[in-house]
């Protein structure tokens, strides 16, 4: 690979990596990314260079090994250039058809269509699917769409061409106003402005000074970073060199979680490429710029996300976060100034430096600019990463693009911002969601996930999950936090039990308060959120469980019981021959009857039955 | 630089970037906290330094302990919100530890009969992180460290197999504020300590646990009972 030494150079490279590919190839975009992966889209890959061997189409077909298309859904996801032809569930049995009849003769495969669950419509191409007719992708659109391994993909598409326009043409003065009156947040949760983060960072006194990217991904459902760092880590570490340029770092971090491999491949791939071509390491493009990134491996704390924590453990030390003052920006990193930003984050830099502040400016909300990945999981139709504009309500999220509740069930509540997020519920389904509208309701952004839930999810069962997952992964320094979470989840625990008593509301309230204003770091701070949000909303739920012992949801074993409606029930035994106890009895064709002494509750005659006769009392 | 600042209403010179609560020593005023040290790096595990800080016309909780005095900087110590996190600290680790004296000191003295919350299992360690703070910063030797996190947090020694650096200084038997680190001979080898809490084991004594005449560890031992002594004096002044 040819060493890049001047924005003259990286425009004639770009020149030729377009032409070479100007002819008329038909291209194969596959998902590789995580979700498809464990869909077996490695398996399909496979049997497509069989085939294409087979029949000798070396010349005309190419397959891209692309990241994450976001309808992880329907996965593995294949795409057929030019046409844009949109092919679901792929296996590799399928590729046959599709070689012979779609690449060879231009004729779709039917049965390989998304199909709309309502109306039956097939949908032929990419850009016709609804899923992603609302969404307005920015930052994850080369995801899916180039070959993250590749860095003359992310060429041909424009990148390191921000890079080139800052290094070349702005101080870096400039590129932090820029991203100031960009009006960009933070993308990790807090929502702090990164302009005026990096405007103090840049003013800080000191000749070292660091950059790091957060890719410490660990909220329970969502999985936005790790796809960004999977299928576009060139976009990443463009951001990186751009922030490194305007507050002066030399050196950057990117922190990634183990358990995220893939991203940690493709990134090391990404770093590699950007080396060779002298976009990182001495001189970048001859403006005597120097950076280099190296890749630190989180081993699996989900405290390490906290900035302080992150790089307590950069510097080799179990990772607990610290007191501020002093700020990163000031001491962080070896005690130099540190700017410590969302992977997220750095994605949007490039985005900004080409098209412009007031490009930026002009998408979103009043107080919440540009757009944002969420990944949208649990009983939803269409899971997988959305990208919308910021201020789309949650109903166009979850009904829109998410399609609604499985099964025909409904809607209950939405947990964003993972385990230190809220609950909101129906009556807020309309509410536009933005960095503060958000924390009004008592929830956070978070990173971005959204835990979609319906009748069936007990609110008190979930808080005490939240609870529950806080337990081990607080780090356990400061009391309110280490103690206080240990305390909150006792008292979920007995009133899921049928314990609770009539205080504990109003103790579990005063402790959440408590935590919230005395815990050391955002960990602890947050950590009531699930809580105080379920308390806010359904508090007839935590009523029902204290006062009736009744759980409605038929979640908490112990203040249920499941009955066999005598009037739905047509006695087709289907309950009975499943039952592993066998505590349901009666003869065929005659209502059913589930004996409370042997019933262990395990809900399975519940899924069962079809004429839903199996209720919770 | 010496700058003035308002704690509780009185006007009090302090160090630049000093923490409060020794501004608030110097005014006579009392902060409870079970973290601190003053000859030791601010921690800011316990959260029972909290006070009120108003500072650019913007109020809020901070701990003591590690926050910088600045000028201009009005601290109250004594406030509902204050004394309601107190309380709350106080009660939840009473919860973990019911019988340590010092915390049901401190519960009476804020009028806490007895914790709403469920007591554990005999545990006397509050995780304060004292003798590891010690250890490191004052001791240099790094013998034990706190290891795992949330509720599985501990004082161990690293991999929990015999510390080969401990000198056998005893200085986190003395800071423990709860006195639950205690060195015993190990039953089967009786050179060998063991630190009781969690049964640790460090090394050996050198001189047969005769530590009044032991030449090796007089002169350390005295610089740092001096200290202990000091941190001791400061509760049974709060007591008053």
């Amino acid at each position: 690979m040819k060493r890049i030494s001047s924005i003259v150079d990286l425009e004639n490279l770009r020149e030729s990596i377009l032409q070479k590919r100007g002819s008329k190839k038909t291209i194969i975009r596959l998902c590789l990314s995580t979700g498809c992966r464990a869909q077996k889209s490695v398996k399909v890959i496979e049997a497509l260079e069989d085939e294409i061997t087979k029949q000798g189409l070396q010349d005309k077909v190419a397959i891209k090994k692309t990241g994450c298309h976001g309808f992880c859904e329907m996965g593995p996801i294949m795409v057929i250039e030019p046409a844009n032809i949109f092919y679901r569930q792929v296996k590799p049995k399928d590729v046959g058809d599709i070689i012979s009849e779609t690449v060879l003769h231009g004729n779709v495969v039917k049965r390989l269509l998304w199909k709309d669950p309502q109306t039956k419509e097939l949908t032929n191409t990419e850009h016709d699917l609804p899923v992603y007719k609302k969404q307005k992708k920015n930052i994850s659109y080369n995801s899916g769409k180039i070959d993250p391994t590749d860095i003359d993909d992310y060429l041909a598409v424009g990148g390191y061409s921000a890079l080139g326009k800052a290094l070349t043409t702005m101080t870096p003065a400039q590129v932090v106003e820029t991203v100031v009156s960009s009006g960009l947040r933070g993308r990790g949760g807090g929502g702090f402005p990164t302009g005026i983060k990096w405007r103090i960072c840049s003013a800080a006194p000191g000749d070292i000074k660091y950059i790091i990217a957060n890719g410490d991904e660990g909220d329970p459902g969502a999985f936005m970073d790790r796809s960004l760092m999977e299928g576009d880590p060139h976009s990443i570490i463009e951001g990186m060199i751009i922030g490194a340029f305007a507050i002066g770092a030399s050196e950057g971090f990117i922190y990634v979680r183990k358990e995220y491999p893939i991203a940690i491949d493709h990134l090391a791939i990404a770093i590699r490429q950007a080396e060779k071509c002298g976009l990182l390491g001495n001189n970048i493009l001859s403006t005597g710029f120097d950076f280099t990134i190296k890749i630190d491996r989180g081993a699996g704390a989900f405290v390490c996300g906290e900035e302080t924590a992150l790089m307590i453990s950069i510097e080799g030390r179990s990772g607990t976060p610290r007191s501020r003052p002093p700020y990163p920006a000031f001491e962080g990193l070896w005690g130099k100034p540190t700017i410590l930003n969302n992977v997220e984050t750095f994605g949007n830099i490039p985005k900004i430096i080409s098209k412009g502040s007031d490009w930026y400016s002009s998408i979103g909300t009043k107080k919440s600019k540009g757009t944002k990945i969420f990944s949208l999981v649990g009983k939803v139709r269409n899971t997988g990463l959305v990208e919308v504009e910021m201020g789309t309500t949650l109903r166009e999220m979850i009904f829109d693009i998410g399609g609604g509740i499985r099964k025909g069930k409904r809607f209950k509540a939405v947990q964003t911002g993972g385990p230190s997020g809220g609950c909101i519920p129906i009556s807020k389904i309309d509410m536009p969601v933005d960095y503060d509208s958000l924390r009004e309701a008592g929830a956070i952004m978070g990173s971005g996930g959204m835990i979609v839930m319906d009748e069936t999810s007990c609110m008190v069962d979930v808080a005490r999950y939240f609870i529950h997952f806080l337990l081990f992964e607080s780090c356990g320094k400061c009391v309110p936090c280490r103690e206080g979470l240990k305390q909150m989840h006792e008292i979920l625990t007995n009133i899921c039990e049928g314990r609770g008593e009539k205080r504990d509301i109003k103790i579990l309230t005063e402790l959440a308060h408590f935590m919230t204003t005395a815990s050391l770091c955002g960990l602890g701070a947050t950590a009531p959120n699930p809580v105080l949000s379920t308390i806010r909303y359904f508090r007839n739920e935590y009523e029902a469980h204290i006062y009736d012992k009744k759980c409605s949801a038929g979640v908490c074993k112990n203040l249920f019981e499941y009955v066999i409606d005598e009037e739905l029930c047509n006695g087709c035994t289907l309950c009975k021959v499943k039952c592993p106890e066998q505590a349901i009895s009666g003869k065929r064709k005659e209502p059913h009857r589930i004996d409370v002494q042997k019933c262990i509750k395990c809900g399975i005659c519940f899924s069962l039955c079809k004429r839903e006769a199996v209720r919770v009392k | 630089m010496k700058i003035p600042i308002i704690v509780d209403g009185q006007m009090v010179q302090v160090d630049q970037g000093a923490p409060i609560i020794d501004a608030a020593k110097k005014a006579g005023i009392f902060i409870p906290t079970l973290c601190y040290h003053e000859s030791l790096k601010p921690y800011g595990s316990c959260r029972l330094c909290m006070v009120e800080v108003v500072q650019n016309k913007q109020r809020r909780l901070v701990t003591s302990c590690n926050f910088p005095a600045e000028g201009g900087m009005e601290v109250f110590t004594n406030t509902d919100k204050v004394r309601q996190i107190r309380r709350m600290v106080v009660e939840l680790l009473l919860a973990r530890c019911p019988d340590v004296p010092l915390l049901k000191t401190m519960a009476r003295q804020m009028g806490i009969k007895s914790s709403r919350f469920k007591k554990r299992e005999a545990n006397e360690c509050i995780l304060c992180g004292l003798c590891v703070r010690f250890c490191e910063e004052v001791v240099g030797v790094c013998a034990i460290g706190l290891a795992n996190r949330g509720i599985e947090r501990e004082v161990a020694t690293p991999f929990k197999v015999a510390s080969d650096v401990c000198i056998g200084c005893g200085s986190c038997t003395y800071i423990c504020p709860t006195g639950c680190i205690e060195m015993v001979p190990d039953e089967k080898t009786p050179r060998l300590r063991i630190m009781k809490m969690g049964n640790h084991p460090l090394s050996p004594c050198p001189n047969d646990y005769q530590c009044e005449n032991c030449s090796i560890e007089q002169e350390f031992l005295k610089d740092i009972k001096d200290v202990i002594v000091e941190f001791r004096r400061s509760y049974r002044n709060s007591e008053r």
